[in-house]
């Protein structure tokens, strides 16, 4: 497949080879599209165009068919993505408690709309339904660091130590 | 392959005469702070020079009291500290843990004796006396913050796997379907479907290949107890998924588990290698002849995955779609192949049935609904976390008794019990029995037993708008009368809660919710009504407000505010005054706060800061 190794997108080369290495683990796995989707988005953090249509040749399925499939699930994107993901739940729990709040003031902090990332591709602001630590509300997820008992103050210091943390970095 | 001796070996490396310092450290305690405190404890034994063990255990429920941490001296009972924090540790560690004096004034309670040997402190509560635990009954969350769920040793010294072997030992595939019938137990993810007629009608379908599914998609808004058994707990789920695979003669099995909880995927990835490695799932598992392979599929964040023929179509590479029924899943399900898809919660109910024996079992509960359930305490209460009761205690006990009432003084209003598919049900209703039956009279559903409480301050009718958003949301689209409809009801909703309400808008929402009820093709268009219909059906007079006067009762809709202090409220504290950015509001300790209209910016800032409700 020297060919589809390397393709460009926007003027911005993709490797390939995470893509195949997944693909070849799954061989002959039934029903592994979600995993082998999972599994390029935690490499790529997001689906690119070309890993898309090298899954498609690989499995034999149409590229419209694993689009269908990516773009019915939350989890899924097809653009590129901030390095922290930011995700502020709006269940039940959290409603009540002020998760809009919670939005809010990170579009302010941040200068971000939710669902968007910020232009030095730092952060991207999601909502999601329920994170399940209910009684910690209102609640956000920065990666897969959970932070419970929000207020708005507490809200910036978190962001503040992720920053500080990436530079550290 | 386990015998008799490692057991032997394994409680005696449990019963070590060393201390034990156990730390919370489910998704609500890291979410609190735990892993600093389990940095912070390390360091301190460090400095202090004192040997420890330390144990990582799942969720013991009082989520309010996180970062919990207990501690056990040889020889004595486990104390368990709440609200632990950094500046507690070094007095916990040096009197505790090094003299075995504990610390009173941290103490929140303490955990009855396992051996007669051990001496229980005096002027500290017991854990089962504490006002929270008081009637739970927990025989499901047993191991949950008790046991290390990373290591499958503490699990078989806790009794686990006994069940597993027993069925595969000395009972038929169809006698363990008779036990599991004869025990009432009934599905808990929602429907309440009896759990062995489930398993019967799938048995009875010869198939070359058939799956047993775990329903871990935890999606209800509100609802985290089935991620806290995956947490606390993992093996229990899966011996009680093994059993049904023995029963069904399944030969795969798949849990279906949430993205979202990224924990709850690592912790089961490791009871399932820890349970190969022990012989209890693979190949010829203890001998009987019978494998099963089971495997994890991560969920993408859809929330009508949860439908058990999404579910499949999920598991199968697939758009999370429903399909029509018939065929049930139990005749032609995954793959079309025969299939039983239970709940988390159902799982861990096996190996207890199994061990106490069916006739046990169904002396709890209620008469149709059998067993204990799992709530999720949350929203505006006292003590939010997760509560064990048998069926049929009442919404009463649980908010006033174990939830401790509402905070702040405030009074309570709704429950809201089974998330989008369930409903509100009023202060009227405190008293009656929670259980399928009942809460199904009552326009209420079990759901998979998320339990929010609601006080005055909120809208009853923006609840609603809520939850028809994150249905309209999350409808796969597959069906109009829920892809439309409500999205439509949506709309109406909306609309409401802004002021620009009509009165026939009630009838139309009335009717819609028939509509989308009979016309949907699958539960959540079917439920999706509910929130709906219920508020509509205990709270209509909020609505007419709405409608009527433009006025939200609980100043919640923000296009409805007409900032105004109610002045018999008014306490002259000068909140609003001190947070006003435009100060457009005057008063003093003598006069109560006037806001001038003129000045006002609407930003709602006087509002949430009143602690008494004074500003409409």
């Amino acid at each position: 497949m020297e060919t589809v190794n390397e393709k460009r997108i926007q003027g911005e080369s993709i490797d390939l080879s995470g893509v195949e290495e997944i693909l070849e683990k799954y061989k002959g796995v039934r029903g592994a599209l979600i995993p082998i989707l999972q599994q390029v988005q935690a490499v790529y953090g997001y689906l690119p165009e070309p890993a898309v249509n090298l899954i498609a040749e690989q499995l034999n399925m149409g590229a419209s068919e694993i689009i269908g499939v990516a773009t019915f699930y939350a989890q899924f994107h097809l653009t590129q993505r901030g390095q922290h993901i930011i995700k502020v739940c709006c269940g039940t729990a959290c409603h009540v408690k002020g998760a809009k709040k919670i939005t809010e003031k990170l579009s302010k902090t941040l200068d971000v709309r939710v669902g968007m990332t910020t232009e030095d591709k730092l952060f991207t602001l999601e909502e999601v339904a329920c994170l399940g630590a209910c009684s910690l509300a209102p609640v956000m997820m920065v990666d897969e660091d959970v932070h419970g008992k929000l207020a708005s103050d507490t809200v910036s210091e978190v962001i503040k130590t992720v920053k500080e943390s990436n530079i550290s970095q | 392959m386990i015998c008799k001796e490692e057991i032997v070996e394994t409680q005696k490396k449990i019963n070590t005469q060393r201390p034990k310092i156990f730390i919370g450290m489910a998704t609500c305690g890291l979410g609190a702070g735990a892993k600093g405190i389990h940095g912070c404890i390390e360091q301190e034994l460090e400095k202090q020079k004192l040997e420890a063990d330390i144990i990582r255990t799942g969720c013991i429920g009082m989520c309010t009291h996180e970062v919990l941490v207990d501690v056990v001296s040889p020889g004595r009972t486990r104390v368990t500290y709440g609200n632990v924090n950094r500046a507690m540790i070094p007095q916990i560690i040096e009197e505790h843990v090094g003299k075995g004096d504990v610390v009173k004034k941290f103490a929140l309670s303490q955990m009855h004796a396992k051996n007669e040997a051990d001496t229980p402190y005096s002027n500290i509560p017991f854990f089962e006396d504490l006002e929270m635990n008081k009637g739970q009954q927990k025989f499901i969350l047993r191991n949950c913050g008790y046991i290390n769920p990373d290591s499958i040793e503490d699990y078989i010294a806790a009794g686990g796997y006994r069940a597993l072997k027993k069925v595969l030992k000395t009972m038929t595939p169809k006698e363990v379907i008779n036990e599991i019938s004869k025990s009432g137990l009934r599905g808990r993810g929602g429907g309440g479907f009896p759990t062995g007629e489930k398993w019967a009608s799938c048995a009875k379908y010869p198939a070359d290949e058939k799956f047993v599914l775990c329903n871990a998609d935890e999606g209800d808004p509100g609802a985290f107890m089935d991620r806290s058994l995956l947490e606390g707990d993992p093996h229990a789920v899966l011996e009680g998924m093994i059993i049904a695979g023995y029963a069904i003669h399944a030969t795969g099995g798949y849990i279906y588990v949430r993205a979202e909880y990224p924990l709850a995927v690592r912790r089961l990835k490791h009871t399932i290698e820890q349970a190969k490695q022990y012989g209890f799932l693979g190949e010829n598992i203890l001998q009987s002849g019978y494998s099963l392979d089971i495997n994890i599929k991560e969920g993408a964040g859809a929330f009508v995955c949860g439908e058990s023929t999404s579910l499949q179509n999920s598991i199968e590479g697939k758009r999370g779609m429903p399909r029509t029924r018939p065929p049930q899943s139990v005749e032609a399900g995954l793959w079309d192949k025969p299939t039983v898809l239970n709940n988390v919660e159902t799982f861990a109910n096996v190996p207890f049935i199994i061990n106490k024996g069916a006739e046990r079992y169904s002396r709890i509960g209620t008469e149709k609904s059998k067993g204990t359930k799992i709530f999720s305490l949350t929203g505006k209460i006292k003590n939010a976390g997760l509560v064990e009761v048998p069926m049929g205690a009442t919404i009463r006990q649980i908010v006033f008794d174990m939830g401790g009432g509402i905070p702040k003084r405030k009074r309570f209003k709704a429950v809201q019990i089974g998330g989008p598919s369930g409903g509100c049900l009023p202060e009227s209703l405190l008293d009656s029995p929670i259980d399928y039956e009942s809460l199904m009279g009552a326009g209420a559903m079990m759901g998979s037993g998320s339990f929010v409480v609601v006080d005055e301050t909120t809208c009853m009718v923006e609840m609603a708008r809520f939850f028809m958003n994150f249905c309209a949301s999350e409808s796969c689209g597959k069906c109009p009368p829920c892809r439309i409809g409500t999205t439509l009801m949506l709309d109406i909703l909306t609309r409401i809660t802004q002021g620009e309400g009509d009165e026939k808008d009630l009838d139309t929402l009335e009717q819609m919710c028939d509509e989308i009820k009979v016309m949907s093709l699958c539960g959540l268009g079917q439920s999706a009504p509910n929130p709906v219909r219920s508020t509509l059906r205990y709270f209509k007079d909020e609505y007419i407000m709405h409608i009527r006067d433009k006025a939200c009762p609980t100043a919640t809709c923000v296009a409805l505010h007409k900032y105004e202090v109610i002045p018999e409220k008014c306490t002259k504290c000068q909140a609003c005054i001190r947070n006003c950015p435009v100060k457009a509001i005057s008063g003093n300790t003598k006069e109560v706060a006037f806001i001038h209209k003129e000045k006002c910016i609407k930003c709602n800032l006087c509002y949430e800061k009143c602690n008494f409700m004074a500003i409409k």
